[in-house]
């Protein structure tokens, strides 16, 4: 079959499955845009900003498990989509990003958009491709999406010069690709499993720390096993939010820096810390050499580079989590489920639960409380970064996979709004909430069009109290109430700027208000609604290590 | 901090030495030198990277290595037996009188005189880096004007080879 080059792509995509790619045409993607203009199999969602295609895909993919889709043209286009990237990257999302080049004859010589984006993208991409011959567009895609949804998950970019897309070349798509170099471990090696089998055997004090990886791994069901089966406590990390559900007596929540008081002390205390699909990272771990002090340590993850990376651990397992689990849980004997362990971490658990003071106030914490309570805990959630994200972590119970959706590694504000919409695009039946503050949601909230144009039901949450809120609490409690430069006290009016967009669009003040404002959202199916919630401005994030300290000192209030 | 050298068998494609370069760069490793060539298959190069760094780096860098896609193999020559060779061009300055001075250290190291001029000579020498510093450091008294090291290059000997 004679093809453009163009043309082969959107053929090499479709049999790679992809329904959707988000982007914005520019000159160095006009030939690929011509195709798509034909194009019956594919859906093109049109963005405002690039970034946005970046992060659609990005939560497109974190709810749907699938490779997401993004595509912009040369140079700026190109740029723009940077930190989308890096995002995914960072949290080890299937991407795979095309981006328009200038015509391969132009190339190297600065010309009008040009950008050296494969450079540019090369520590934040699992790899990436400039293709040089037209007849290698089919076998890039195929390699892309191999190396994007494998092993550990990440992005990949293609660049595709203007000429390549219009070329012709004789399409086929190939059956397999030979990568000799790329093969992830998938099942862990008898030995360590067997070691690791005798540590928790031999445990008395057993923790579970769970990551993105087990959320990655579909590996909730054997991590639910492991936990009842010895009876571990199981903390999880922003990540690994959703891999167990927070609704049974052994959750802890999430640990580190903004984790549970009862999660933070069984970490420190417990005799074994088995850490799955998780990579010690410094908000999780507070001062290294203080993180569980007392515990033998068994580390599974997919990638053998997180191994011995930041902690030494006694027994290192690589390979897929849920299949290290599933051999694991044959292996290893029933515990007591009323081991005085448990009893103890219950203890904490009872005495220092997650709590705010509500004066009458309408606090952020409440908020969220009531979007659990109202949608019955089943939604997606959407965050950007700061406090917003840190409460909707905290006062919402997550119990399945791939419901909370936040840029953990990254920390990307402006991520949640477009995450949302691609998180809706995937899940169209689903109630999809973006959590937002007012300095986020400023970010990306051109993507508030995308959502009105393309009828997405998203619910954008602002917890807006006029203040780059999570900068402010560290100035407040580490730089002396110095609020250098994080006062937003001269913000829009977001509900006439949700209008204009055509949004719904309703503002609440008062706690006795947003049962009502949260049912109105609920109840609309074709377009968006912004609620603006007007909440109290120095509210902070409890518990809270401050960075470089241990876990267990943590400032409550 | 102690030396590694490691063999990198890695895919002849463009963009690859910048792939493991900025590896090293963005991760703080230090690179002492670091040789590139080809190998006895066309679609293969071979990297010899001399690194600095305690053991648990060098299992980092390792790992790290393996992630990238185009890299194939990395072998550890620093504890098993290998030929280590560097190749090095010394510009010394000379003349008349110190010459067969010149001549005796550079007959004692197996060195050649590839280049003679007025003022000037060129050495050219093989070895392992040990008699490579020793050779520059006899050199160095009559003035060294220019010099060039390739970087060391390694193989395991035959035995060693799997």
């Amino acid at each position: 079959m004679e093809l453009t080059g163009a043309q082969a792509l959107l053929e090499s995509l479709k049999k790679e499955g992809v329904e959707v790619i988000f982007g914005l045409p520019g000159g160095s993607t006009l030939p690929l845009y011509d195709a798509l203009f034909a194009e019956k199999g594919i859906r093109h969602i049109l963005v405002r900003h690039e970034q946005g295609a970046g992060h659609a895909a990005d939560g497109y993919a974190r709810v749907t498990g699938k490779v997401g889709v993004c595509l912009a043209t040369s140079g700026p286009g190109a740029t723009n989509l940077v930190t989308a990237i890096a995002n995914a990257h960072m949290d080890s999302v299937p991407m795979v990003a095309i981006t328009g080049q200038v015509a391969s004859p132009l190339l190297g010589r600065d010309s009008f958009q040009e950008v050296d984006i494969t450079g540019i993208t090369l520590p934040i991409t699992k790899h990436n491709y400039l293709v040089k011959r037209p007849e290698d567009i089919p076998d890039t895609v195929k390699e892309a999406f191999h190396i994007a949804s494998t092993g550990r998950p990440g992005p990949v970019l293609i660049d595709i010069p203007k000429d390549m897309q219009m070329k012709k070349i004789d399409f086929k798509y190939p059956e397999s690709i030979s990568m000799p170099a790329y093969k992830p471990t998938y099942h862990g090696h008898p030995k360590q499993i067997s070691a690791a089998a005798k540590l928790i055997d031999d445990s008395k004090k057993p923790m579970i720390y769970a990551g993105g990886g087990a959320v990655n791994a579909g590996a909730d069901a054997e991590l639910l096993e492991l936990a009842t089966k010895i009876s571990a406590p199981v903390t999880t990390t922003l990540m690994g939010k959703g891999a167990f559900p927070e609704n049974n007596r052994l959750s802890l929540g999430m640990l580190g820096m903004h984790g549970t008081v009862y999660a933070n002390y069984a970490v420190t205390e417990c005799d074994l810390l088995i850490a799955v699909g998780a990579r010690f990272d410094d908000r999780v771990t507070g001062r290294i050499e203080h993180f569980a002090p007392h515990a033998k340590v068994i580390h599974i993850d997919i990638d053998p580079a997180e191994i011995g990376k930041n902690v030494s651990v006694d027994v290192p397992i690589v390979g897929d989590v849920k299949n290290v689990l599933c051999a694991l849980n044959s292996r290893i004997k029933q515990k007591d489920p009323g081991s005085e362990w448990v009893a103890k971490v219950m203890a904490w658990k009872e005495k220092h639960p997650l709590c705010y003071k509500s004066n009458g106030s309408l606090k952020p914490q409440f908020v969220i409380e009531e979007i659990d309570r109202i949608t019955g805990g089943d939604a997606i959630i959407c965050t950007e970064v700061g406090q917003n994200q840190m409460w909707a972590a905290q006062h919402f119970r997550y119990t399945k996979p791939r419901t909370f959706i936040s840029s953990g590694g990254l920390g990307t504000m402006g991520f949640g709004l477009p995450a949302a919409m691609g998180a809706q695009v995937g899940c169209p039946d689903k109630l999809v909430f973006n959590i937002a503050g007012d300095g986020s949601i400023q970010m990306n909230i051109q993507e508030l069009n995308t959502l009105v144009n393309n009828k997405l039901p998203v619910i954008v949450v602002i917890l807006n109290n006029q203040y780059l809120g999570m900068v402010r609490q560290w100035q407040e409690l580490l730089h002396g109430k110095r609020y250098s430069h994080t006062d937003l006290d001269n913000n829009p009016d977001f509900v006439k700027i949700a209008q204009a967009y055509g949004a719904q669009a309703i503002r609440v003040e008062k706690p006795e208000d947003v049962e009502k404002a949260l049912k109105k959202a609920i109840a609309k199916r074709d377009g968006p609604t912004v609620i603006d919630f007007v909440v109290a401005r120095e509210e902070n994030v409890f518990p809270f290590v401050p960075a470089g300290q241990a876990i267990n000192e943590m400032l409550v209030d | 901090m102690k030396k590694h050298t490691i063999a990198v068998i890695v895919e002849n494609r463009p963009g690859v030495l910048s792939r493991v370069s900025g590896l090293f760069s963005r991760r703080g490793y230090n690179i002492h030198s670091l040789a590139v060539g080809t190998t006895e298959d066309e679609n293969l190069s071979r990297m010899t990277i001399v690194v600095q760094g305690d053991d648990e780096t060098l299992e980092q860098i390792v790992k790290q290595l393996y992630k990238l896609i185009d890299v194939v193999r990395v072998h550890e020559l620093s504890n098993i037996s290998a030929v280590d060779r560097e190749l090095v061009l010394i510009k010394v300055s000379a003349n008349e009188a110190v010459r067969p001075e010149i001549q005796q250290i550079v007959d004692i190291f197996r060195a050649k005189i590839v280049d003679l001029g007025e003022s000037a000579l060129i050495v050219e020498a093989t070895g392992d880096s040990e008699k490579i510093d020793a050779l520059e450091n006899m050199l160095k008294k009559y003035g060294i004007k220019e010099m060039v090291r390739t970087g060391k290059i390694s193989l395991a000997r035959s035995e060693e080879t799997k």
